[in-house]
């Protein structure tokens, strides 16, 4: 708004106003209720997971004893941690190609760049199953690289969507930069390349950083295109999860759950907080 | 002034600087042709292939069988049914987040942002987790079953109905109605709300006429984004979905699961592919943005 008309102009008056607020309120519950719930039962002692019987950590404790469950979490961490170094370094070159260069050919690769973000998930499943399955053999032919084990296909295809993602972080911060800080360190005789470390990319380290963030969490939430690269024994969480509660509700899973979901939104808060540390000021 | 620029050297300069600009996207060009284009590229081939008796999928005999098959009843079915559920959370999304955008783009800077957030949150948190909830709620025992059995809705037994999977999709997707709504209704000037009534336009027909045109972008953008990742979900339907090969999304993945039909899988998903990208053309032909 700010165009210096009070807001009151735009709220509703009398009854519509108050049906206005009580219907955010509910939407707001209805977002975060079954977080909520879920929540609770994960502590519940019984077994039975819709009746309370009692507080306790069973179920944690069960979890943290699950030899299956701990080590397709180590699956995730290592795909997790190779794919996002890829893919922010690939896809904070690909921002800053766009966003400060043209050459010829631009136009098709931001277009390309946008598919992976919006194709529905099992297209990009289905992509990568037939691809693998008809070039594994290809890849198996260099030397130090075998991908029947899934790991390698896991991570080549996590980059594959977050590539796009990492950039279009990149990309806004770098469209609410100056460009006259880098034009202002040329004229003081800074190489291109001084110019880079010492100018732009302190100031698109935020953006990098959310990048990462959103990465990280795109790539462990990820189900779809990973059940279909994924090789018995190199499970990630996510699936393993999905194995699970597609067969009912446990508490064990509850348990699971919560601690992914605690996870997922600890990294959502970190990159939301990076975001507005770094946008207020320029606002 | 005799300064003598010469423009073949200013033309260097700038193709010099327009070829560095290429090499720093090159990375992830490659990568993306490598391991994007060049597997869509194996999808849209597998469409025309030829399936052998065993179920493998031989690239040679090329024929338009499987999209031929796109008009059998059993297939046609599935993407009705899947187009109907995918309307469905759509038109319930818009319903339930205008009011909310609006409440939000009408609140003091400071706790806008604050509701943002709390849109946000649940926008990027664990889509598969969050469904699960769903599944704890709806439960013979859950909380959702005994209040609806309690205030006498029936008896409240939803789960694995295609209702359960609408309620899944637009709790999963309502964020994406919110954002581009929020984004669209702020961007108004209400100035123009002002004038209206100042013209003896009633609260109703201000907004009838101002506000609800100038928020449409918001309403097509949202749509759209709802629309399309429901008309292909997969996780929902696979948790809280009774027949299980009922929707797209979960046809496509038994094409190359169980009844190992890679050509009949892969034209499904070159479909689901083309509605994806008639809705992106949509989208930007009004103006949309990415998010």
């Amino acid at each position: 708004m700010g165009k210096g008309v009070a807001l009151s102009t735009a709220e509703p008056m009398g009854a519509t106003r108050w049906l206005l607020r009580g219907h955010s309120a509910l939407v707001y519950a209805f977002f975060y209720a079954p977080i909520v719930v879920l929540a609770f039962y994960s502590f519940n002692e019984s077994q039975l997971v819709g009746r309370w019987s009692g507080f306790s950590l069973r179920w944690y404790e069960a979890f943290l004893q699950n030899d299956n469950i701990q080590s397709s979490l180590w699956v995730s961490v290592k795909i997790c941690a190779a794919s996002t170094v890829i893919s922010v370094v690939l896809g904070t070159l690909a921002a800053l190609s766009i966003e400060r260069f043209r050459w010829w050919g631009q136009k098709v690769f931001d277009a390309v760049l946008y598919l992976p973000i919006i194709i529905p998930d099992v297209t990009m499943a289905v992509m990568m199953l037939v691809f693998f399955g008809e070039t594994a053999e290809l890849f198996n032919v260099i030397p130090g690289v075998d991908l029947t084990d899934g790991l390698e296909k896991l991570v080549l295809s996590h980059v594959a969507f977050n590539i796009s993602f990492v950039s279009v972080v990149v990309r806004a911060r770098l469209a609410n930069l100056d460009e006259a800080m880098e034009e202002a360190a040329a004229d003081l005789y800074a190489s291109r390349w001084q110019a880079f470390r010492r100018v732009t990319l302190p100031q698109i380290m935020p953006g990098v950083l959310g990048g990462a963030l959103l990465a990280v969490t795109l790539s462990l939430d990820d189900v779809v295109v990973s059940s279909f690269v994924s090789a018995v024994g190199a499970t990630p969480v996510s699936v393993y999860v999905f194995g699970m509660l597609r067969k009912g509700v446990s508490p064990l899973i509850n348990a699971v759950s919560v601690v992914i979901l605690a996870a997922s939104m600890t990294l959502v808060m970190a990159s939301l907080v990076l975001e507005r540390a770094t946008s207020s000021r320029k606002r | 002034m005799d300064v003598v620029v010469d423009p073949g050297l200013e033309h260097q300069a700038e193709r010099a600087r327009s070829r560095q600009g290429f090499l720093m996207g090159l990375p992830a060009i490659i990568y993306l042709f490598v391991f994007f284009v060049i597997p869509l590229g194996f999808v849209v081939m597998y469409s025309f292939a030829t399936r052998t008796r065993t179920g493998r999928t031989e690239l040679a005999g090329w024929n338009v069988e499987a999209y031929e098959r796109l008009g059998e009843a059993v297939v046609r079915a599935v993407a009705f049914r899947s187009l109907w559920i995918a309307a469905v959370t759509t038109l319930l999304s818009l319903v339930l987040a205008y009011p909310l955008a609006y409440f939000i783009s009408t609140r003091r800077p400071a706790t806008r942002n604050m509701l943002l957030v709390g849109v946000m949150i649940p926008f990027w948190s664990n889509f598969l987790i969050r469904t699960y909830a769903w599944r704890v709620l709806l439960d013979s025992d859950g909380i959702f079953t005994r209040i609806m059995s309690g205030v006498g809705l029936g008896d409240g037994r939803i789960l694995f109905t295609n209702n359960a999977v609408i309620l899944g999709l637009v709790y999963g997707y309502l964020p994406f109605m919110v954002l581009p709504l929020y984004a669209a209704i702020e961007r108004i000037d209400w100035s123009l709300v002002e004038g209206a009534r100042d013209l003896y336009a009633s609260g109703w027909s201000a907004f009838r006429r101002v506000v609800w045109p100038l928020s449409k972008p918001g309403v097509i953008a949202g749509s759209i984004l709802v629309f399309v990742p429901s008309f292909g979900a997969y996780v929902t339907p696979a948790i809280l979905g009774g027949n299980k090969k009922g929707l797209m999304g979960s046809y496509i993945v038994d094409q190359f699961m169980d009844a190992r039909n890679g050509p009949l899988g892969s034209s499904l998903s070159v479909l689901v592919l083309v509605v994806m990208l008639m809705g992106t053309l949509i989208y930007f032909r009004q103006g949309g943005r990415s998010l």
